[in-house]
Protein backbone atom coordinates (compact mmCIF):
# COMPACT_ATOMS: atom_id res chain seq x y z
CA UNK A 1 0.00 0.00 0.00
CA UNK A 2 3.16 2.26 0.63
CA UNK A 3 4.48 3.93 -2.49
CA UNK A 4 6.96 5.31 -0.78
CA UNK A 5 8.07 1.68 -0.24
CA UNK A 6 7.38 0.40 -3.65
CA UNK A 7 9.39 3.11 -5.48
CA UNK A 8 12.65 2.38 -2.92
CA UNK A 9 11.60 -1.07 -3.25
CA UNK A 10 11.58 -0.40 -7.39
CA UNK A 11 15.25 1.74 -7.00
CA UNK A 12 13.62 4.82 -7.75
CA UNK A 13 15.45 8.00 -6.06
CA UNK A 14 12.13 8.94 -4.21
CA UNK A 15 11.20 12.41 -2.78
CA UNK A 16 9.00 12.92 0.43
CA UNK A 17 7.82 16.30 1.65
CA UNK A 18 6.79 17.67 4.96
CA UNK A 19 4.47 19.70 6.79
CA UNK A 20 3.95 21.11 10.36
CA UNK A 21 0.21 20.60 12.07
CA UNK A 22 -1.37 23.99 12.88
CA UNK A 23 -0.76 25.39 16.88
CA UNK A 24 -4.69 25.63 16.68
CA UNK A 25 -7.44 23.73 14.85
CA UNK A 26 -7.29 26.33 11.36
CA UNK A 27 -5.94 23.26 9.37
CA UNK A 28 -7.42 24.10 5.88
CA UNK A 29 -4.74 25.82 4.63
CA UNK A 30 -2.16 23.11 5.50
CA UNK A 31 -4.08 20.73 3.49
CA UNK A 32 -5.09 22.96 0.75
CA UNK A 33 -0.75 24.02 0.43
CA UNK A 34 -0.22 19.83 0.83
CA UNK A 35 -2.61 19.05 -1.84
CA UNK A 36 -1.87 22.06 -3.82
CA UNK A 37 2.45 21.73 -4.22
CA UNK A 38 2.91 18.48 -2.69
CA UNK A 39 0.18 15.82 -4.16
CA UNK A 40 1.59 14.40 -7.45
CA UNK A 41 4.98 15.78 -6.97
CA UNK A 42 6.05 14.04 -3.92
CA UNK A 43 5.79 10.27 -2.93
CA UNK A 44 5.01 10.81 0.74
CA UNK A 45 3.98 13.30 3.09
CA UNK A 46 5.97 13.75 6.84
CA UNK A 47 3.71 14.96 9.40
CA UNK A 48 5.65 16.55 12.14
CA UNK A 49 4.78 15.38 15.66
CA UNK A 50 4.82 18.44 18.29
CA UNK A 51 7.84 19.51 16.23
CA UNK A 52 10.21 21.47 18.70
CA UNK A 53 8.24 20.39 21.47
CA UNK A 54 6.04 23.18 20.46
CA UNK A 55 2.51 22.44 21.63
CA UNK A 56 -0.10 21.72 18.30
CA UNK A 57 -2.06 19.47 16.50
CA UNK A 58 -0.40 16.25 16.47
CA UNK A 59 0.52 14.26 13.62
CA UNK A 60 -1.75 11.43 13.29
CA UNK A 61 -5.01 13.31 13.02
CA UNK A 62 -3.22 15.44 10.11
CA UNK A 63 -2.07 12.12 8.72
CA UNK A 64 -6.17 10.57 8.30
CA UNK A 65 -7.00 14.40 6.80
CA UNK A 66 -3.97 13.48 4.14
CA UNK A 67 -5.28 10.05 3.38
CA UNK A 68 -8.92 11.30 2.97
CA UNK A 69 -7.13 13.94 0.17
CA UNK A 70 -5.15 11.34 -1.64
CA UNK A 71 -1.53 12.13 -0.04
CA UNK A 72 0.40 9.40 1.57
CA UNK A 73 1.51 10.34 5.08
CA UNK A 74 4.88 9.74 6.92
CA UNK A 75 3.47 9.58 10.41
CA UNK A 76 6.41 10.88 12.55
CA UNK A 77 6.14 9.33 16.11
CA UNK A 78 8.16 10.83 19.05
CA UNK A 79 9.59 9.56 22.47
CA UNK A 80 9.23 12.30 24.03
CA UNK A 81 5.28 12.65 24.90
CA UNK A 82 3.77 8.94 25.47
CA UNK A 83 5.16 6.11 27.62
CA UNK A 84 5.29 2.71 25.88
CA UNK A 85 1.61 1.89 26.12
CA UNK A 86 0.36 4.86 24.38
CA UNK A 87 2.76 4.51 21.66
CA UNK A 88 2.15 1.16 21.19
CA UNK A 89 -1.72 2.35 21.08
CA UNK A 90 -0.97 4.80 18.77
CA UNK A 91 0.43 2.58 16.18
CA UNK A 92 -2.46 0.54 16.34
CA UNK A 93 -4.43 3.25 15.82
CA UNK A 94 -2.12 5.02 12.75
CA UNK A 95 -2.78 1.33 11.43
CA UNK A 96 -7.08 1.25 11.27
CA UNK A 97 -6.03 5.12 9.91
CA UNK A 98 -4.84 4.21 7.06
CA UNK A 99 -0.65 5.19 7.62
CA UNK A 100 1.43 2.79 6.83
CA UNK A 101 4.45 4.97 6.79
CA UNK A 102 5.89 5.99 10.11
CA UNK A 103 9.13 7.82 11.28
CA UNK A 104 10.27 6.26 14.37
CA UNK A 105 12.14 9.37 16.48
CA UNK A 106 13.42 10.34 20.22
CA UNK A 107 12.20 14.09 19.23
CA UNK A 108 13.25 17.37 20.67
CA UNK A 109 13.03 17.89 24.47
CA UNK A 110 10.81 19.49 26.21
CA UNK A 111 13.23 22.31 27.52
CA UNK A 112 13.77 23.48 23.81
CA UNK A 113 9.53 24.11 23.07
CA UNK A 114 6.91 26.42 24.50
CA UNK A 115 5.72 24.12 27.60
CA UNK A 116 9.71 23.19 29.43
CA UNK A 117 7.28 22.92 32.68
CA UNK A 118 6.62 19.72 30.99
CA UNK A 119 7.51 15.93 32.23
CA UNK A 120 9.39 14.51 29.11
CA UNK A 121 8.57 10.90 29.19
CA UNK A 122 11.58 8.71 27.05
CA UNK A 123 9.87 5.60 27.90
CA UNK A 124 11.33 4.32 24.91
CA UNK A 125 14.18 5.13 23.07
CA UNK A 126 13.73 5.37 19.07
CA UNK A 127 15.80 1.97 18.53
CA UNK A 128 13.44 0.46 21.44
CA UNK A 129 10.24 1.98 19.92
CA UNK A 130 11.53 0.48 15.99
CA UNK A 131 11.61 -2.58 18.03
CA UNK A 132 7.96 -2.78 19.31
CA UNK A 133 6.62 -1.84 15.49
CA UNK A 134 8.08 -4.62 15.05
CA UNK A 135 6.57 -6.58 17.24
CA UNK A 136 3.31 -4.94 16.16
CA UNK A 137 3.63 -6.27 12.95
CA UNK A 138 4.80 -10.05 13.90
CA UNK A 139 1.06 -10.00 15.98
CA UNK A 140 1.87 -9.28 19.31
CA UNK A 141 2.53 -6.33 21.73
CA UNK A 142 5.88 -5.54 23.12
CA UNK A 143 5.26 -7.94 26.39
CA UNK A 144 4.26 -10.73 24.02
CA UNK A 145 0.62 -10.54 24.15
CA UNK A 146 -1.33 -11.91 20.96
CA UNK A 147 -2.86 -9.04 19.02
CA UNK A 148 -6.08 -9.06 17.21
CA UNK A 149 -5.39 -8.16 13.82
CA UNK A 150 -1.68 -7.02 13.29
CA UNK A 151 -0.78 -3.83 11.51
CA UNK A 152 1.69 -3.11 8.49
CA UNK A 153 3.93 -0.37 8.36
CA UNK A 154 6.70 0.73 6.50
CA UNK A 155 9.15 2.00 9.05
CA UNK A 156 12.23 4.68 9.01
CA UNK A 157 14.15 6.22 11.63
CA UNK A 158 16.50 9.62 11.30
CA UNK A 159 20.30 9.98 11.28
CA UNK A 160 22.48 13.42 11.44
CA UNK A 161 25.20 12.83 8.98
CA UNK A 162 26.92 15.72 10.37
CA UNK A 163 27.57 14.79 14.16
CA UNK A 164 30.85 15.66 14.74
CA UNK A 165 32.28 12.59 15.83
CA UNK A 166 30.25 10.30 13.34
CA UNK A 167 30.97 7.06 15.05
CA UNK A 168 28.63 7.41 17.79
CA UNK A 169 25.48 8.09 14.96
CA UNK A 170 26.81 5.35 12.76
CA UNK A 171 26.62 2.49 15.91
CA UNK A 172 23.12 3.80 16.55
CA UNK A 173 21.64 3.89 13.10
CA UNK A 174 23.74 0.32 12.90
CA UNK A 175 21.11 -0.49 16.15
CA UNK A 176 17.80 1.20 14.40
CA UNK A 177 18.27 -0.80 11.30
CA UNK A 178 18.48 -4.37 13.53
CA UNK A 179 15.69 -2.97 15.28
CA UNK A 180 13.86 -2.93 11.99
CA UNK A 181 14.26 0.22 10.70
CA UNK A 182 13.25 -0.08 6.70
CA UNK A 183 14.38 3.57 5.39
CA UNK A 184 16.15 6.49 6.83
CA UNK A 185 15.70 10.09 6.97
CA UNK A 186 19.01 12.13 7.48
CA UNK A 187 18.58 15.60 9.04
CA UNK A 188 19.63 18.94 7.07
CA UNK A 189 22.48 18.32 5.27
CA UNK A 190 24.21 21.25 3.00
CA UNK A 191 27.74 20.17 2.25
CA UNK A 192 27.71 17.18 -0.19
CA UNK A 193 31.60 15.99 1.47
CA UNK A 194 30.45 15.64 4.44
CA UNK A 195 27.08 13.48 3.52
CA UNK A 196 29.83 10.89 1.46
CA UNK A 197 31.91 10.71 4.26
CA UNK A 198 28.29 9.14 6.03
CA UNK A 199 27.15 7.18 3.28
CA UNK A 200 30.43 5.79 3.42
CA UNK A 201 30.24 4.97 7.12
CA UNK A 202 26.69 3.56 6.16
CA UNK A 203 27.98 0.92 4.08
CA UNK A 204 26.07 -2.39 4.21
CA UNK A 205 23.58 -0.86 6.28
CA UNK A 206 21.25 -2.23 3.75
CA UNK A 207 18.40 0.20 3.68
CA UNK A 208 17.71 3.21 1.63
CA UNK A 209 18.70 6.69 2.63
CA UNK A 210 16.87 9.77 2.00
CA UNK A 211 18.63 12.89 2.44
CA UNK A 212 18.22 15.65 4.53
CA UNK A 213 17.44 19.03 2.79
CA UNK A 214 15.92 22.21 4.58
CA UNK A 215 15.12 25.12 2.15
CA UNK A 216 17.49 27.67 3.14
CA UNK A 217 15.03 31.10 3.61
CA UNK A 218 17.43 34.05 4.47
CA UNK A 219 21.37 34.04 5.26
CA UNK A 220 20.44 34.77 8.77
CA UNK A 221 19.02 31.30 8.77
CA UNK A 222 21.69 29.50 7.27
CA UNK A 223 24.01 31.63 10.24
CA UNK A 224 21.76 30.83 12.64
CA UNK A 225 21.96 27.23 11.72
CA UNK A 226 25.70 27.48 11.72
CA UNK A 227 25.84 28.82 15.60
CA UNK A 228 22.85 26.59 16.98
CA UNK A 229 22.02 23.48 15.34
CA UNK A 230 24.47 20.84 15.89
CA UNK A 231 25.70 19.28 13.02
CA UNK A 232 24.78 21.91 10.28
CA UNK A 233 27.30 23.38 8.73
CA UNK A 234 26.55 25.49 5.54
CA UNK A 235 29.67 26.26 3.52
CA UNK A 236 29.99 29.92 3.80
CA UNK A 237 29.79 30.33 -0.53
CA UNK A 238 25.74 29.38 0.16
CA UNK A 239 25.55 31.86 3.08
CA UNK A 240 26.95 34.33 0.73
CA UNK A 241 24.89 33.63 -1.84
CA UNK A 242 21.91 33.82 0.00
CA UNK A 243 23.54 37.06 1.05
CA UNK A 244 24.05 38.53 -2.20
CA UNK A 245 19.78 37.18 -2.64
CA UNK A 246 17.03 40.16 -2.89
CA UNK A 247 14.19 39.46 -1.43
CA UNK A 248 11.74 39.02 -3.85
CA UNK A 249 14.26 36.74 -5.59
CA UNK A 250 14.88 34.30 -2.04
CA UNK A 251 12.34 31.27 -3.24
CA UNK A 252 13.98 31.29 -6.44
CA UNK A 253 17.80 31.05 -5.59
CA UNK A 254 16.76 28.95 -2.62
CA UNK A 255 14.96 26.67 -4.79
CA UNK A 256 17.93 26.86 -6.66
CA UNK A 257 20.31 25.84 -3.77
CA UNK A 258 18.41 23.30 -2.79
CA UNK A 259 18.10 21.40 -6.34
CA UNK A 260 21.87 21.67 -7.21
CA UNK A 261 22.34 20.00 -3.58
CA UNK A 262 19.80 17.31 -4.44
CA UNK A 263 21.35 16.44 -8.06
CA UNK A 264 25.45 16.46 -6.48
CA UNK A 265 24.01 13.91 -3.97
CA UNK A 266 22.24 12.22 -6.34
CA UNK A 267 24.15 9.18 -6.92
CA UNK A 268 25.10 8.64 -3.38
CA UNK A 269 21.73 7.99 -1.70
CA UNK A 270 18.19 6.85 -2.76
CA UNK A 271 16.12 9.89 -1.86
CA UNK A 272 15.40 13.52 -0.81
CA UNK A 273 13.35 14.43 1.62
CA UNK A 274 12.26 17.92 1.48
CA UNK A 275 11.44 20.36 4.73
CA UNK A 276 10.53 23.22 3.41
CA UNK A 277 9.09 25.22 6.77
CA UNK A 278 6.13 26.44 5.05
CA UNK A 279 7.64 27.07 1.58
CA UNK A 280 5.54 24.43 0.25
CA UNK A 281 5.16 26.37 -3.32
CA UNK A 282 8.66 26.08 -3.88
CA UNK A 283 9.43 22.71 -4.43
CA UNK A 284 7.88 22.41 -7.54
CA UNK A 285 11.12 24.66 -8.41
CA UNK A 286 13.25 22.60 -6.14
CA UNK A 287 12.35 19.17 -8.05
CA UNK A 288 12.85 20.97 -11.56
CA UNK A 289 16.19 22.13 -10.58
CA UNK A 290 17.32 18.77 -9.37
CA UNK A 291 15.64 17.17 -12.64
CA UNK A 292 13.40 14.40 -10.79
CA UNK A 293 10.21 13.93 -12.49
CA UNK A 294 7.43 14.28 -10.42
CA UNK B 1 24.14 12.39 49.04
CA UNK B 2 20.92 13.43 48.90
CA UNK B 3 21.56 17.52 47.41
CA UNK B 4 20.04 20.12 49.42
CA UNK B 5 19.36 23.69 49.14
CA UNK B 6 17.60 25.86 52.01
CA UNK B 7 14.36 27.39 51.11
CA UNK B 8 13.86 31.20 50.98
CA UNK B 9 13.68 32.61 54.33
CA UNK B 10 10.76 34.60 53.69
CA UNK B 11 8.80 31.86 52.46
CA UNK B 12 9.76 30.01 55.34
CA UNK B 13 8.18 32.83 57.54
CA UNK B 14 5.11 32.99 55.18
CA UNK B 15 4.49 29.42 55.63
CA UNK B 16 5.06 29.81 59.61
CA UNK B 17 2.62 33.00 59.86
CA UNK B 18 0.27 32.63 62.99
CA UNK B 19 2.46 30.18 64.64
CA UNK B 20 5.13 31.45 67.41
CA UNK B 21 6.81 29.50 68.76
CA UNK B 22 9.01 27.17 66.76
CA UNK B 23 11.65 24.28 67.23
CA UNK B 24 14.84 23.75 64.64
CA UNK B 25 15.54 20.20 63.67
CA UNK B 26 18.63 19.68 61.26
CA UNK B 27 20.50 16.66 60.26
CA UNK B 28 24.24 15.44 60.70
CA UNK B 29 24.74 13.94 57.37
CA UNK B 30 23.51 15.41 53.87
CA UNK B 31 22.28 18.88 55.51
CA UNK B 32 25.58 18.84 56.64
CA UNK B 33 27.14 18.37 54.51
CA UNK B 34 24.76 21.22 51.88
CA UNK B 35 25.57 23.65 54.66
CA UNK B 36 21.68 23.67 54.99
CA UNK B 37 21.16 22.03 58.09
CA UNK B 38 23.96 21.65 59.95
CA UNK B 39 24.91 22.88 63.57
CA UNK B 40 26.19 26.80 62.21
CA UNK B 41 23.44 26.39 59.91
CA UNK B 42 20.32 26.29 62.48
CA UNK B 43 22.88 28.63 65.02
CA UNK B 44 22.27 31.27 62.36
CA UNK B 45 18.32 30.62 61.53
CA UNK B 46 17.67 30.69 65.32
CA UNK B 47 19.06 34.32 65.46
CA UNK B 48 17.18 35.35 61.61
CA UNK B 49 13.56 33.87 63.03
CA UNK B 50 14.22 35.96 66.51
CA UNK B 51 14.95 38.40 64.59
CA UNK B 52 11.85 38.46 62.81
CA UNK B 53 9.65 37.76 66.15
CA UNK B 54 9.66 34.06 66.37
CA UNK B 55 10.37 32.37 69.73
CA UNK B 56 13.02 29.47 68.96
CA UNK B 57 11.94 26.77 71.75
CA UNK B 58 14.82 24.52 71.13
CA UNK B 59 17.26 23.39 68.12
CA UNK B 60 19.18 19.83 67.53
CA UNK B 61 21.19 18.14 64.76
CA UNK B 62 19.39 14.75 64.41
CA UNK B 63 22.28 12.44 64.23
CA UNK B 64 20.01 10.65 61.04
CA UNK B 65 16.65 12.25 60.28
CA UNK B 66 16.02 9.94 58.08
CA UNK B 67 16.33 6.86 60.88
CA UNK B 68 13.39 6.26 62.96
CA UNK B 69 15.80 5.30 65.68
CA UNK B 70 17.79 8.34 65.21
CA UNK B 71 14.11 10.30 65.41
CA UNK B 72 13.01 8.92 68.14
CA UNK B 73 16.55 9.26 69.92
CA UNK B 74 16.32 13.22 69.16
CA UNK B 75 12.76 13.71 70.39
CA UNK B 76 13.73 11.88 73.40
CA UNK B 77 16.67 14.24 74.48
CA UNK B 78 14.53 17.20 73.22
CA UNK B 79 10.58 16.16 73.98
CA UNK B 80 10.30 19.33 76.47
CA UNK B 81 11.31 21.94 73.65
CA UNK B 82 9.64 20.12 70.80
CA UNK B 83 6.68 19.99 73.21
CA UNK B 84 6.44 23.94 73.46
CA UNK B 85 6.24 24.49 70.30
CA UNK B 86 3.95 25.16 67.77
CA UNK B 87 5.57 24.27 64.54
CA UNK B 88 8.81 22.00 63.51
CA UNK B 89 11.03 23.60 61.03
CA UNK B 90 12.83 20.85 59.47
CA UNK B 91 16.19 21.51 57.59
CA UNK B 92 16.47 18.06 55.97
CA UNK B 93 15.50 16.29 52.88
CA UNK B 94 12.02 15.64 52.28
CA UNK B 95 12.71 11.75 54.15
CA UNK B 96 13.69 13.48 57.42
CA UNK B 97 10.90 16.01 57.06
CA UNK B 98 8.51 13.45 56.56
CA UNK B 99 9.80 11.00 59.41
CA UNK B 100 9.93 13.90 61.84
CA UNK B 101 6.23 15.38 60.86
CA UNK B 102 5.27 11.33 61.51
CA UNK B 103 6.04 11.72 64.98
CA UNK B 104 4.26 14.85 65.38
CA UNK B 105 0.42 14.47 67.07
CA UNK B 106 -1.54 17.82 66.43
CA UNK B 107 1.78 19.90 65.43
CA UNK B 108 2.67 21.24 61.88
CA UNK B 109 6.01 20.10 60.56
CA UNK B 110 7.47 22.69 58.17
CA UNK B 111 10.08 21.66 55.06
CA UNK B 112 12.85 24.26 55.68
CA UNK B 113 14.47 22.98 52.68
CA UNK B 114 14.17 21.99 48.56
CA UNK B 115 15.56 18.64 48.19
CA UNK B 116 17.29 18.26 44.42
CA UNK B 117 18.68 15.03 43.86
CA UNK B 118 20.90 12.03 44.99
CA UNK B 119 24.30 13.55 43.87
CA UNK B 120 27.97 13.93 43.80
CA UNK B 121 29.59 16.94 45.64
CA UNK B 122 31.52 18.18 42.96
CA UNK B 123 33.11 20.97 44.91
CA UNK B 124 31.37 22.71 48.33
CA UNK B 125 28.22 24.65 46.54
CA UNK B 126 28.61 22.58 43.16
CA UNK B 127 26.73 19.33 42.86
CA UNK B 128 25.94 16.90 40.25
CA UNK B 129 23.42 14.46 39.79
CA UNK B 130 25.16 11.07 38.71
CA UNK B 131 22.79 8.18 39.73
CA UNK B 132 18.58 8.10 39.67
CA UNK B 133 18.15 5.15 41.74
CA UNK B 134 16.01 3.60 39.73
CA UNK B 135 16.80 -0.25 40.87
CA UNK B 136 18.47 -1.68 37.48
CA UNK B 137 21.79 -0.25 36.95
CA UNK B 138 23.38 0.38 33.85
CA UNK B 139 26.61 1.15 34.76
CA UNK B 140 28.39 -2.10 33.90
CA UNK B 141 27.39 -1.98 30.29
CA UNK B 142 28.82 1.92 30.12
CA UNK B 143 31.78 1.21 31.89
CA UNK B 144 30.55 3.58 35.09
CA UNK B 145 28.58 6.43 33.13
CA UNK B 146 24.69 6.68 33.83
CA UNK B 147 22.52 7.56 30.31
CA UNK B 148 19.13 6.88 32.21
CA UNK B 149 20.76 9.99 34.50
CA UNK B 150 23.25 11.83 32.67
CA UNK B 151 21.64 12.03 29.08
CA UNK B 152 19.03 14.78 29.10
CA UNK B 153 16.49 12.02 27.59
CA UNK B 154 17.55 9.03 29.64
CA UNK B 155 18.44 7.28 26.50
CA UNK B 156 19.59 3.80 26.47
CA UNK B 157 20.82 2.94 23.05
CA UNK B 158 23.09 6.10 22.26
CA UNK B 159 22.65 9.76 21.24
CA UNK B 160 20.24 11.50 19.73
CA UNK B 161 21.54 13.80 17.30
CA UNK B 162 22.33 16.89 19.34
CA UNK B 163 25.54 16.36 20.03
CA UNK B 164 27.92 19.12 19.53
CA UNK B 165 31.39 18.92 18.35
CA UNK B 166 32.50 19.81 22.23
CA UNK B 167 30.85 17.18 22.84
CA UNK B 168 27.44 19.02 24.80
CA UNK B 169 24.40 18.45 24.72
CA UNK B 170 21.47 20.52 22.43
CA UNK B 171 19.42 20.84 25.79
CA UNK B 172 22.08 22.70 27.78
CA UNK B 173 25.69 23.67 26.07
CA UNK B 174 26.65 23.75 29.84
CA UNK B 175 25.77 19.96 30.33
CA UNK B 176 28.04 17.01 28.89
CA UNK B 177 26.64 14.18 25.74
CA UNK B 178 26.33 11.47 28.13
CA UNK B 179 26.86 9.20 25.48
CA UNK B 180 29.85 10.97 24.02
CA UNK B 181 31.18 10.23 27.27
CA UNK B 182 30.44 6.84 27.26
CA UNK B 183 31.54 6.50 23.49
CA UNK B 184 34.43 7.92 24.33
CA UNK B 185 35.53 5.70 27.59
CA UNK B 186 34.39 2.64 25.40
CA UNK B 187 36.63 3.63 22.53
CA UNK B 188 39.31 4.55 24.71
CA UNK B 189 39.21 0.56 26.35
CA UNK B 190 38.20 -1.07 23.27
CA UNK B 191 34.94 -2.05 24.68
CA UNK B 192 32.14 -0.79 22.19
CA UNK B 193 31.54 -3.76 21.89
CA UNK B 194 29.61 -3.44 25.21
CA UNK B 195 27.05 -1.07 23.71
CA UNK B 196 26.46 -2.40 20.20
CA UNK B 197 23.99 -4.85 21.30
CA UNK B 198 20.12 -3.17 21.90
CA UNK B 199 19.50 -2.24 25.44
CA UNK B 200 15.74 -3.46 26.20
CA UNK B 201 13.45 -0.82 27.21
CA UNK B 202 13.55 -0.53 31.36
CA UNK B 203 11.86 -2.15 33.73
CA UNK B 204 9.65 0.42 35.71
CA UNK B 205 7.50 -2.89 37.61
CA UNK B 206 10.14 -3.09 40.20
CA UNK B 207 10.20 0.70 41.44
CA UNK B 208 6.96 2.37 41.63
CA UNK B 209 6.48 4.56 43.64
CA UNK B 210 6.01 4.55 47.13
CA UNK B 211 8.92 1.82 47.12
CA UNK B 212 10.14 -0.23 50.14
CA UNK B 213 11.99 -2.84 50.47
CA UNK B 214 13.02 -5.46 52.91
CA UNK B 215 15.49 -7.90 53.59
CA UNK B 216 14.45 -11.51 52.17
CA UNK B 217 14.64 -12.91 55.64
CA UNK B 218 16.98 -15.55 55.86
CA UNK B 219 19.66 -12.62 54.84
CA UNK B 220 18.99 -10.83 57.87
CA UNK B 221 21.79 -11.04 60.31
CA UNK B 222 21.15 -13.01 63.59
CA UNK B 223 22.02 -11.25 66.68
CA UNK B 224 20.34 -12.88 69.03
CA UNK B 225 22.32 -16.00 67.87
CA UNK B 226 25.43 -14.51 67.69
CA UNK B 227 25.34 -13.33 71.04
CA UNK B 228 24.30 -16.80 71.91
CA UNK B 229 27.35 -18.27 70.48
CA UNK B 230 30.01 -15.63 71.79
CA UNK B 231 28.33 -16.65 75.43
Amino acid sequence: MSRLRDALDAGRFAVTGEIGPPKGTTIDPVLEEAERHLKGRVLAVNVTELQTAVMRVGSLAVCRLLVERGVEPVYQVVCRDRNRLALESDLLSAAILGVENVLLLTGDHVLMGDHPQARPVYDLDSVQLLRVAADLEGGHDMVGNDLDGAPTFFKGCVAAPGAEPMEPQILKLRKKVEAGAQFVQTQAVYDPGRFEQFVAATEGLGVPILVGIVLLKSAGMARYMNENVPGVDVPEAIVQRMADTPKEDRRKVSAEIAGDLIRRVQPMCQGAHLMTLGWDDVVPAVLACAEIEP
Amino acid sequence: MIILKQKDFDDLLLAMDGEQNVFIAGCALCATACKVGGQEELDALEKRLADAGKTVTGKHVFDTPCRAGGVRDGFKAHGAAIEAADAILVMACGTGTQSIGDRLDTKPVHPGCESLFVGEIKALGRYEEKCSVCNECLLEMTDGICPMTRCSKGLLNGPCGGYSADGKCEVDPNKDCAWLLIYERLKARGHLDKIAAIQPPHDHSGHQHPRSYRWPKPERPKKKAKREESA
